[in-house]
C-alpha cells in the first residue's frame, strides 16, 4: 500500500530537532534509518503529522573508544556496527551479531538508534545491550541522561524514553579478557525476525568456570528476558553435562513464552532450552574446557 | 529571543544524481524511492514489489550501497547519489552477471530479476571469495516465486568463478 500522506522535515542539529519537535505536536515521529518506521506506514499502522528526518545530525554520528567503554551513535547503521574493528575488538557480541539481523539492504539503512527505539522483542540489539550492561544516553531539551539496558525496555515495543526526548547514542563497556559472549537464533529463513534467541555474556575465573552469567532471551516476552534463575544454576561451577542440563531444567522458572504464529509456548520454551545448551558448548568449547 | 514557526510541508524540493545525471524535482514527501524512480523519471527496471520491505524486488544504491527502494523517501534523497539497474546496465559493469543469469535460465517470470543482480553485483563486489552458502545468504531477502533459486546461485557462482580467474597476478614490465 502507499504511505498515508504526511509533511517531512529535516533537522541538522539537535536543537533545532527539539524545537520542530515541539512545534510538530505529539503526532510527529522521527525518521532515523526508517526500516520499520516506513514499512508500519505502508500499512498504515499510524499516521503521523509530520516525519522529523534526524539522520543529518552530526551529533548522533561516529562510534568512538572512550577509557572502559565504546561509545556507539545512535545513527549508526547495523551494516557499519558489524564492520567497525573497534567493535569487533572490545564487543564482539556486536560483531557476532548484525549478519543475523535482517538482510543486508536493510543492514545499510537500519539503525541501532531506531532498534532499541522501537524495541521490537524479538529484534537482537535490545537483548545484546542488556546481556552486556549497555548504557543508553538519551536527550532532550532538558539535557542528557543515562538509562541501564536493563532499566530502559518497559514491554512490548515500549521503553523509559519520555516525550520529545531521543536516544543519542549507546555507551558498551569494554569485553574484559576472562569474558566471553555469543549470540543464537532460531529463524525459519536467515534474516526473519528470530523463533527464539539467545545473547550470552559469561565471565570466567581462573579454572574457567563462570562467576557470572548473563543470559538474555528474545522472540519469547514483551521484551529482552534475562533469566536469571538460570543464571544462577550455571554460576559458580565447572560447566558440565549435569550443570547445562540443570541450567535447561531451571530456565522454565524464568520463561513463559506465549504462543505465537511460530508454534505453542511449550514448544519455544524446549528451542529456548536447545539454545541455552548450544550457546553454552560453543563458548566452552572455545575454552577447551568442556567436560 | 525570536521563535522560529517552521511551517511543515508535505512534499520537498530534491536535486540528486541518479545513474550519474543530476536530477531537480518536487517530491511529495510520503512518495518512496522506487515511486519516484518509476513515476517521475520514468527509470521502471526498478520493480514495486510488495512495497514494505520484505521481497527485494525494489533494490536499488544510494551512495553505493544496496537499499530496499520502498523503506526510503525520495525526500530524503537530497544530494545523494542512486544507482539503479539501468545505469548498471549502461555501464556494463554486470555485463557478465546478466549474461551468466541468461545463460543458466536465471530469469523466468523476470519480474525479481533486477532486484537479484543488484544484491547479486554487491557481494560480487564486496565478497569475490563467496561460495554457494555465501550466495543463498546474500540473496535470501530477495523472492524469487518462480522459485528458480538454485539458476541464480548456478549464474552468480560462474561469474565468481570467471572473475576469480582473471585475476592475474603483477608481473613486472618487459
Amino acid at each position: 500500500m502507499k504511505m498515508p500522506p504526511f509533511a517531512f522535515v529535516k533537522a541538522h542539529d539537535l536543537p533545532t530537532l527539539f524545537r520542530l519537535w515541539e512545534q510538530a505536536g505529539e503526532d510527529a515521529r522521527l525518521l532515523a534509518g526508517g526500516q520499520t518506521l516506513l514499512a508500519t506506514l505502508a500499512f498504515r499502522l499510524s499516521e503521523p503529522s509530520v516525519l522529523i528526518d534526524i539522520t543529518g545530525i552530526a551529533a548522533l554520528q561516529s562510534i568512538v573508544e572512550q577509557p572502559d567503554s565504546i561509545r556507539v551513535g545512535a545513527l549508526t547503521t547495523h551494516a557499519a556496527l558489524g564492520a567497525d574493528l573497534l567493535l569487533r575488538q572490545h564487543v564482539p557480541l556486536l560483531t557476532q551479531a548484525v549478519p543475523q539481523i535482517a538482510h543486508a539492504a536493510i543492514r545499510n539503512r537500519g539503525t541501532i538508534g531506531g532498534s532499541l527505539a522501537y524495541a521490537d522483542p524479538a529484534a537482537e540489539l535490545p537483548a545484546c545491550c542488556v546481556a552486556l550492561d549497555a548504557t543508553i544516553i538519551a536527550a532532550s531539551k532538558q539535557g542528557e541522561r543515562r538509562i541501564r539496558a536493563s532499566d530502559f525496555f518497559t514491554g512490548l515495543l515500549t521503553t523509559a524514553l519520555r516525550e520529545n526526548e531521543l536516544i543519542m547514542a549507546v555507551e558498551f563497556p569494554k569485553q574484559a579478557p576472562n569474558q566471553r559472549s555469543a549470540l543464537l537464533e532460531i529463524a525459519r529463513r536467515s534474516g526473519d525476525y528470530a523463533i527464539a534467541g539467545l545473547a550470552m555474556r559469561l565471565t570466567v575465573n581462573a579454572d574457567h568456570h563462570p562467576d557470572e552469567a548473563r543470559l538474555v532471551f528474545f522472540g519469547v516476552g514483551d521484551g529482552p528476558v534475562r533469566a536469571k534463575a538460570t543464571e544462577a544454576a550455571l554460576t559458580g561451577q565447572a560447566i558440565t553435562a549435569a550443570s547445562i542440563a540443570a541450567a535447561q531444567i531451571a530456565l522454565s522458572d524464568d520463561l513463559d513464552p506465549l504462543a505465537d504464529l511460530h508454534g505453542s509456548g511449550a514448544m519455544k520454551l524446549q528451542l529456548c532450552r536447545t539454545l541455552l545448551s548450544r550457546i553454552v558448548m560453543q563458548v566452552m568449547t572455545l575454552e577447551k574446557v568442556i567436560a | 529571543m525570536s521563535i522560529i514557526v517552521t511551517s511543515f510541508q508535505s512534499y520537498a524540493d530534491i536535486s540528486l544524481s541518479v545513474n550519474g545525471e543530476l536530477v531537480s524535482r518536487r517530491v511529495e514527501a510520503r512518495q518512496h524511492l522506487i515511486d519516484f524512480l518509476r513515476l517521475d523519471l520514468g527509470l521502471t527496471g526498478s520493480h514495486a514489489g510488495c512495497e514494505h520491505g520484505v521481497c527485494g524486488a525494489c533494490t536499488v544504491r544510494v551512495n553505493g550501497s544496496i537499499v530496499r527502494g520502498c523503506l526510503v523517501l525520495a525526500a530524503q534523497l537530497d544530494g545523494a547519489s542512486v544507482e539503479t539497474i539501468e545505469g548498471l546496465t549502461d555501464a556494463g559493469s554486470i555485463r557478465d552477471l546478466q549474461e551468466a543469469f541468461v545463460q543458466h535460465n536465471a530469469a523466468q517470470c523476470g519480474f525479481c530479476t533486477p532486484g537479484m543482480l543488484m544484491v547479486t553485483a554487491d557481494l560480487c563486489d564486496q565478497n569475490p571469495q563467496a561460495n554457494r552458502a555465501d550466495i543463498r545468504e546474500h540473496i535470501s531477502g530477495n523472492y524469487c516465486r518462480c522459485t528458480g533459486y538454485q539458476a541464480i546461485v548456478d549464474a552468480v557462482e560462474t561469474v565468481l568463478d570467471q572473475r576469480r580467474s582473471k585475476v592475474v597476478p603483477c608481473k613486472a614490465t618487459s
